[in-house]
């Protein structure tokens, strides 16, 4: 009973902020139910038994991927009301799009009682928590799609900094370099003026 | 009792709404780039309900593989979009076609 509950309020909050996401008018509100719905369903996956994907989920969607959008959303500076205006031509159009869709996943998740024998399975009650167990599989099985996963963060973490990387020839920045190499022979005299002479520079 | 075809019917129902916001929102890109995150989302919660499902950690393993990528794909996206900003000074998409011939 309680599982159901949960579950129904997990997947309606889950949802009902995607929904938001797409209608809000401000971007920086569509970020906000994101975040939401990101929340929530991290908690769908709490309840089907995969810790570690939730928490990874709030770590990197919520912790990473929607703050990013929060920057970019804030730092634009854009007449977001103007980007809207293809809004209600697109909407016939993607409604029907997206009913259809809706039907073919559901004809799929319909048809799935005819497909290959799955449910007649029995599982293996859980000897051991679901993040030792998905780490030793991650760490012996599949070490190197994970090395993989590593070097795509990797290549994105360049791509990203290349791409928005600019050199700015406006500003006079301190050429450390020439500082350095400043030796004191260069920048100090020593000098006697006799009485009465003065300094020549 | 919930079973499977709950969570599925959540993870479809999830899908639908990101693919029609790449419909509706055609030009402006930072919502479509939230509606691709959360057609990754749909697909991942599928991933870990049949993971659950079949007591098999493979597709949670799977998961995790498309959360990076769905990271990293967020991080080059935005890159993108903040350089075509600079460039255009608008993120409206519909009349990119600067690359056309």
């Amino acid at each position: 009973m309680i599982a159901a509950i949960a579950f129904y309020l997990f997947a309606t909050l889950t949802i009902v902020p995607a929904i938001a996401v797409i209608f809000s008018r401000n971007p920086v509100h569509s970020v906000l139910w994101l975040i939401l719905a990101f929340f929530n369903a991290a908690g769908l996956m709490l309840l089907m038994g995969a810790e570690f994907i939730a928490m990874l989920v709030v770590i990197v969607y919520v912790g990473a991927v929607a703050v990013l959008f929060l920057f970019v959303v804030m730092m634009l500076d854009i007449d977001f009301a103007q980007l809207r205006s293809g809004f209600t031509k697109n909407l016939p159009f993607g409604i029907i799009i997206a009913f259809v869709l809706a039907g073919e996943i559901g004809a799929a998740l319909w048809s799935r009682q005819d497909g290959p024998a799955m449910s007649g399975r029995t599982i293996p009650p859980a000897g051991q928590p679901n993040i030792v167990a998905l780490g030793q599989i991650l760490y012996s099985r599949y070490l190197f799609p994970f090395e993989i996963a590593g070097l795509i963060l990797l290549v994105a973490m360049i791509g990203a900094i290349v791409l928005t990387h600019r050199s700015r020839r406006d500003t006079r920045p301190q050429k450390v370099w020439k500082q350095i190499a400043r030796r004191p022979g260069d920048a100090i005299r020593n000098t006697s003026p006799g009485v009465g002479e003065g300094m020549k520079l | 009792m919930i079973g499977l075809t709950h969570y599925l019917t959540v993870a479809a129902i999830l899908f639908t709404i990101g693919v029609l916001g790449i419909f509706l929102n055609r030009r402006n890109v930072i919502l479509m780039l939230m509606a691709i995150e959360l057609i990754l989302l749909a697909v991942n919660i599928n991933l870990v309900a049949f993971s659950a499902y079949l007591g098999d950690l493979t597709g949670q393993v799977l998961a995790m593989f498309v959360l990076t990528v769905a990271a990293a794909e967020a991080a080059i996206g935005l890159a993108i979009l903040v350089i075509f900003f600079r460039r255009r000074g608008s993120i409206a998409v519909d009349d990119a076609n600067r690359m056309r011939g």
